[in-house]
């Protein structure tokens, strides 16, 4: 592991990172419609030194892979900026993962795939990271208007992650 | 941390902290019924919490979808004769449904019971 150097190049193996925002481009101008509107944050990145060790931290996570627990209403498609609290001893089969921007085959078979529950509480059990949050927190990705993200949901999440104490957040996008 | 698998939308919106996971999309956090490998690729990205020193930096994970790759070829690049489809620009995407979308019909009706006569707070994400 080494910072901004891809894996090994060569041979047949596909060394580029997917180009999505290219390929994205390219599919929407196909269709006959405006380019999408990517984010570009041109600012510095906000920047809290760690302090403790992860065997001393609590860990909250932030997941966009539209995962819900049953009995939860499910997220729409389109520009849903809720979120949902989701307790960090459910049982991971009560677990769903609903989205229209990603292939869900796999997220259903195993949630771990895009919420990180039992590889995060296996950590927790073996003292590898101090605690987890009571709650994790999911939503939607493909929220076509960044407004509504940065002025709502981002916000409310951070209140969250702030309210419950944790020391590190994982995020993990779809 | 963000752990990513898009690289270029992550460089684009430049989180403080990044771990990129060259694999498809739906995988971020790793593949289906494999705990010891999605150990691996987690531990990484909690360590590198320690590790990553300079704002605006991303980690490249060392894990490989498969040798080759070919699912690269294909992402939003429908087949020409796939699917019925009669060319490279038709759309694909799934419509964007503006109503709950459950997994199952026993969700949908589990989340009415739930909510039988008021309304949620948690799931309508103003519980505070």
């Amino acid at each position: 592991m080494s910072a901004d150097t891809p894996p090994e190049e060569g041979g047949p193996y596909r060394a580029s990172p997917v180009p999505y925002i290219d390929r994205t481009r390219d599919q929407y101008a196909g269709l006959g419609y405006e380019a999408y509107g990517w984010a570009h944050i041109d600012e510095a990145p906000p920047w809290a030194p760690v302090t403790k060790p992860l065997s001393e931290s609590k860990l909250g996570v932030i997941a966009t892979g539209g995962v819900y627990a049953a009995g939860q209403t499910a997220f729409t498609y389109k520009d849903d900026t809720t979120y949902r609290a989701i307790p960090t001893d459910v049982d991971s089969a009560d677990l769903r993962a609903t989205h229209f921007a990603y292939d869900l085959t796999d997220a259903r078979e195993d949630i771990n795939c895009v919420f990180p529950i039992d590889t995060l509480r296996s950590f927790r059990d073996e003292g590898v990271v101090g605690a987890l949050a009571d709650n994790f927190y999911t939503c939607m990705g493909g929220i076509y208007s960044q407004r509504r993200v940065i002025e709502e949901l981002a916000p409310t999440l951070v209140d969250r992650c702030l309210a419950d104490d944790v020391d590190l957040v994982l995020l993990v996008p779809v | 941390m963000s752990l990513s698998s898009a690289r270029d939308i992550t460089r684009a919106v430049n989180p403080p902290r990044a771990a990129y996971l060259d694999y498809p999309l739906g995988h971020t956090s790793g593949r289906p019924n494999r705990p010891e490998l999605n150990r691996a690729i987690v531990g990484d990205a909690l360590r590198a919490f320690h590790e990553l020193t300079e704002p605006g930096t991303m980690f490249h994970l060392p894990y490989r979808w498969s040798e080759e790759d070919h699912w690269k070829d294909r992402v939003m690049r429908p087949s020409p004769k796939g699917n019925g489809r009669t060319d490279e620009t038709q759309d694909d995407r799934v419509e964007r449904f503006a109503d709950p979308q459950y997994q199952t019909e026993d969700d949908a009706a589990e989340a009415a019971g739930t909510h039988e006569g008021e309304e949620c707070l948690v799931c309508a994400g103003i519980d505070y």
